[in-house]
């Protein structure tokens, strides 16, 4: 499809405002200003219309296609939160507008909606406080690993290491890394943490060990109480991945079982849109010992009842954000829960098990299943057993985009060969798990006999497998290159 | 059940499948003495309710106030056609572009949006976006400490403090050295700002306008910058980049953005998205998600993420950054706002943002004892000092219904009788006339 900036007619445009009065030639000076205009589109409304109408139709989304991306929780995204994140009243507010004399006053809604939205994180998971600031899940991690940081600093502990499995998420590492800390990597054992191995890794310099429960192959982690345990020995803390919360409400509360950090994905469990890789948000919860070190400013509530932003915490990290999060998704995830409560919230987890188990089962006697036991939100298969015929997961993945489904994610987590991880969610119905678990089946039957048309898949997609090499070689990044 | 489609009938036919009596069943590996503690959260409620009880707290937000409010972040009208594209399903529902053959809608908007971020601020490439504006100058400062491995950092004391209180915090564990270079009344200090950039500076970051709405010309001190082998970063506010003189003109390495003010609602702080552009040379050192253009096996065009060798889910702790999103729905509602606006659009709406602010100079500076903080010139924004604290003249009108700018002294020593004031292509004339009567009312 030709580029916008291809489609291009000089002088054509769309929505112009008012003719101004003067130009910048007549308010500023000329070495100031720009030498030419600068060459962005100059289309129609309805090119515009046309165009990204167009583009979308080139997309696979969750109101389009299932979308069993393991680890990222495609679930529906309900409509009516779009609604409620677009009341003007939340819209059109000005950030700053929290930050004048008494004006706390104008926003009082907007800080109602953010000391209630703590409240109920909290609550789902135990923690003593939270802040909101964190723009997306990696960026939780990264303010979990500074407060972290700030802990020890703050104690006296000279501490210089984190560790992380090495079924974490990338992102663990990278934003421990970021908090000035060496990333200590030690291995699985039985698709789980060792805690032999994490004996071994453990002494004086470990600031804190981040997992991720259930974990990245969708099974709990059943030492979870002795790997406490050992952390508590050394003063090193427990962070919470929170990517996989939607596996556990209601059943497990991070903060009760000992964990000191933990930072949630909103976009995953609490169902606000991906949008194509963003925006998120990820809160950060904290036990009673981290408190004083959360990121400023934080929504109190005065004995009148009214709420206002206290900036006086010396011992914060500071600021995370340039105001207060990511407050229009905040407010998808609010109307979320409200929605839900605590029973329908329960029952997210319940079902996005049932759907994971069912799935897998069905899928069992086609793919490996590694670790063949009762999984949580999500399960972690292997074509390593179609490797014979020169079949490997990304052509199943591919043979999938045929069928008109999204694939799993592939080759992730690091640890499983040929690895396929499937995470249904609870909002997806039997008779889509069947028609997709057939259509898998039919997939892998075929492959047997004609492994070329797996090889040559997908052919239904607006474009066949991309040369991704040349792509990085030439760097075409821009309509320009 | 709300978003759950099972009959109870059908839980049971799948519970059977699986080989198990109960949900609970399914639960076993967490065992009693981990269960929770209290899970007591309100009940459900209908749709209806949760709509009524939100636009109840909604309308405790005053948003029916005639404001101008800036410092970076601007009320500029969003064409209709923004929200009805970006809310299709297709765009929203779908996640980061792993499967490129399913995902083309999200990539070539993202190499779109690469496209026209990079002839609007002038440079070369461009990400696919980054959290906001000041995560962008974080990430620019980094790129530039890696490609120099040199640490100290010089910040020209006019960049926004709302940015450069988070520069501080990101900063406060990786051992580099910030240096703050004084603003001398909302003006650069160019004779200090070259002082501090010698050959163990990383990166000079400063921004354009600055802070408090001063238009500068950095050529000299980005020349001086290449001279100690020191990159420049630069942010700039977008909408004024139309008529600006660019980041490329410049010689900046690095030029970012606070995107908001391209389509982007105020929302009361998010969400946004950081712009991050830079020269050829510095494209290895950039984080985050770049989408590139290749073919497919039958010769067709097609996009990818590309040179993702950088990225955390390959290079683990030894990643650029630990970002692994981008903000792709901010960054496709900036292209389709572009794509709408067109240059003729943009250059418009910041020419009446100007010529707004040049009329809310002229009569703010008429009533007695308020003067202009400096006679440099000026964007969309400027800043005057009052005879009494601003704090206290925004209070006062702004329970009248008219927010008349921000308080500089929430964040600058010293100035807390300075006023700033934004006006874009909202603020009319005759509003701009009522909040000099009203302002003069109360000196």
């Amino acid at each position: 499809m030709k580029t916008a900036f291809a489609a291009s007619v000089p002088g054509r445009t769309a929505c112009l405002p008012a003719q101004p009065k003067k130009h910048a030639a007549d308010m500023l000076p000329a070495n100031l200003l720009r030498a030419k205009r600068p060459a962005l589109p100059e289309l129609g409304e309805l090119d515009v219309v046309r165009h990204f109408t167009r583009l979308s139709r080139l997309n696979f989304g969750v109101d389009s296609n299932f979308y069993p991306l393991g680890s990222c929780t495609m679930k529906y995204n309900p409509k009516f939160t779009e609604q409620v994140a677009a009341l003007p009243g939340f819209t059109r507010l000005h950030p700053l507008m929290a930050q004048l004399k008494g004006a706390g006053q104008y926003t009082q809604g907007a800080l109602e909606v953010m000391w209630e939205t703590e409240r109920l994180l909290c609550e789902i998971t135990g923690m003593r406080a939270f802040t909101l600031h964190p723009m997306a899940g990696a960026h939780g991690e990264l303010t979990g690993a500074m407060l972290i940081a700030a802990y020890h600093k703050d104690k006296g502990n000279r501490k210089t290491k984190v560790i992380c499995p090495d079924s974490a998420h990338g992102t663990n590492p990278a934003s421990a890394a970021l908090a000035g800390y060496e990333v200590v990597n030690i291995e699985s054992k039985d698709g789980m943490v060792d805690p032999d191995a994490l004996e071994a890794a453990l002494d004086d310099d470990v600031a804190a060990l981040m997992m991720t429960c259930p974990n990245t192959l969708g099974l709990f982690e059943n030492h979870l109480p002795r790997i406490v345990e050992k952390l508590r020995a050394v003063d090193a803390l427990l962070y919470y991945d929170g990517a996989n919360l939607n596996a556990i409400l209601g059943k497990m509360r991070v903060g009760d079982v000992g964990f000191d950090v933990v930072h949630l994905n909103l976009h995953k469990t609490f169902a606000t849109p991906h949008g194509g890789g963003g925006p998120g948000a990820g809160p950060v919860g904290v036990s009673e010992r981290l408190v004083p070190y959360l990121p400023i400013s934080r929504v109190e509530k005065l004995h009148d009842g009214r709420y206002y932003l206290n900036y006086d915490h010396p011992k914060s990290i500071g600021f995370m954000a340039p105001f207060y999060g990511n407050f229009g998704v905040l407010l998808k995830a609010y109307a979320y829960i409200l929605r839900l409560g605590g029973e329908g919230l329960e029952r997210v987890s319940e079902y996005a098990v049932l759907n994971a188990n069912y799935l897998r089962k069905r899928l069992e006697k086609v793919l490996e299943i590694p670790h063949d036991r009762i999984c949580m939100h999500e399960f972690v298969a292997s074509a390593c057993n179609h490797a014979e015929c020169g079949i490997r997961a990304l052509d199943v993945a591919k043979a999938l985009l045929d069928k008109g489904y999204h694939a799993p994610t592939i080759y992730f987590p690091l640890i499983v060969k040929e690895c396929m991880m499937f995470e249904p969610t609870e909002t997806e119905s039997r008779q889509t798990l069947d028609e997709f678990a057939d259509d898998l089946i039919a997939i892998l039957e075929s492959a047997a006999q004609n492994p070329d048309a797996l090889h040559a898949a997908p052919v239904t997609t607006p474009v066949r497998r991309l040369d991704e090499t040349a792509a990085a070689r030439n760097m075409v990044l821009t309509d320009d290159a | 059940m709300p978003f759950i489609p099972h009959s109870p009938e059908e839980v049971r036919e799948m519970l059977s499948v699986i080989g198990v009596q109960s949900i609970e069943d399914l639960f076993v590996d967490i065992p009693a003495e981990m269960r929770p503690r209290s899970f007591e959260l309100p009940q459900g409620l209908s749709e209806m309710q949760v709509l009524a009880k939100m636009e109840e707290m909604a309308a405790r937000n005053r948003t029916d106030v005639v404001s101008f409010l800036g410092g970076g972040f601007y009320s500029h009208h969003i064409p209709a056609a923004v929200d009805a594209l970006v809310s299709r399903g297709e765009f929203y529902t779908a996640y980061t572009p792993y499967q490129p053959e399913a995902s083309q809608g999200t990539l070539q908007a993202i190499f779109e949006y690469q496209t026209a971020v990079c002839r609007l601020l002038d440079m070369d490439c461009a990400n696919a976006s980054v959290y906001d504006g000041g995560s962008a100058i974080f990430e620019a400062m980094m790129m530039a400490v890696r490609a120099t491995k040199r640490r100290k950092l010089v910040i020209d004391e006019a960049v926004s403090p709302i940015w450069r209180t988070m520069l501080a915090s990101y900063t406060s564990n990786l051992s580099l050295d910030l240096v703050t270079v004084p603003q001398v009344d909302g003006k650069s200090d160019m004779a200090a700002l070259k002082a501090a950039v010698d050959t163990g500076c990383a990166a000079v970051v400063v921004q354009n306008p600055n802070f408090f709405g001063v238009v500068e010309d950095f050529t000299d001190l980005f020349a001086h910058a290449k001279s100690q082998k020191a990159a420049s970063v630069i942010s700039v506010y977008p909408v004024m980049q139309s008529v600006l003189k660019t980041p490329g003109e410049m010689g900046a390495d690095i030029a970012v953005a606070e995107g908001q003010s391209l389509g982007q609602p105020l929302s009361f702080g998010g969400p946004y998205l950081g712009i991050m552009t830079c020269t050829k040379d510095m494209v290895r050192q950039m984080p985050g998600r770049i989408v590139g253009r290749t073919n497919d096996i039958e010769g067709r065009t097609g996009y990818v993420l590309t040179l993702q060798a950088r990225e955390q889910h390959i290079r683990r702790a030894k990643a650029t950054s630990n970002i692994c999103s981008n903000q792709a729905l901010c960054a496709l509602r900036t292209l389709v706002h572009l794509c709408l606006l067109g240059p003729e659009g943009l250059i418009r709406t910041a020419e009446l943002s100007m010529e707004r602010a040049r009329y809310a100079m002229e009569r703010l500076t008429a009533i007695a004892g308020v003067r202009p903080l400096n006679t440099a010139p000026f964007g969309n924004e400027f800043a005057v000092r009052l005879p009494i604290p601003a704090f206290e003249a925004v209070d006062r009108l702004t329970a009248r219904g008219y927010v008349p700018g921000f308080p500089v002294g929430r964040y600058y020593a010293g100035m807390d009788d300075v006023l700033l004031v934004a006006c874009t292509e909202k603020n009319s004339f005759e509003q701009v006339g009522i909040l000099a009567e009203m302002l003069g009312g109360i000196l």
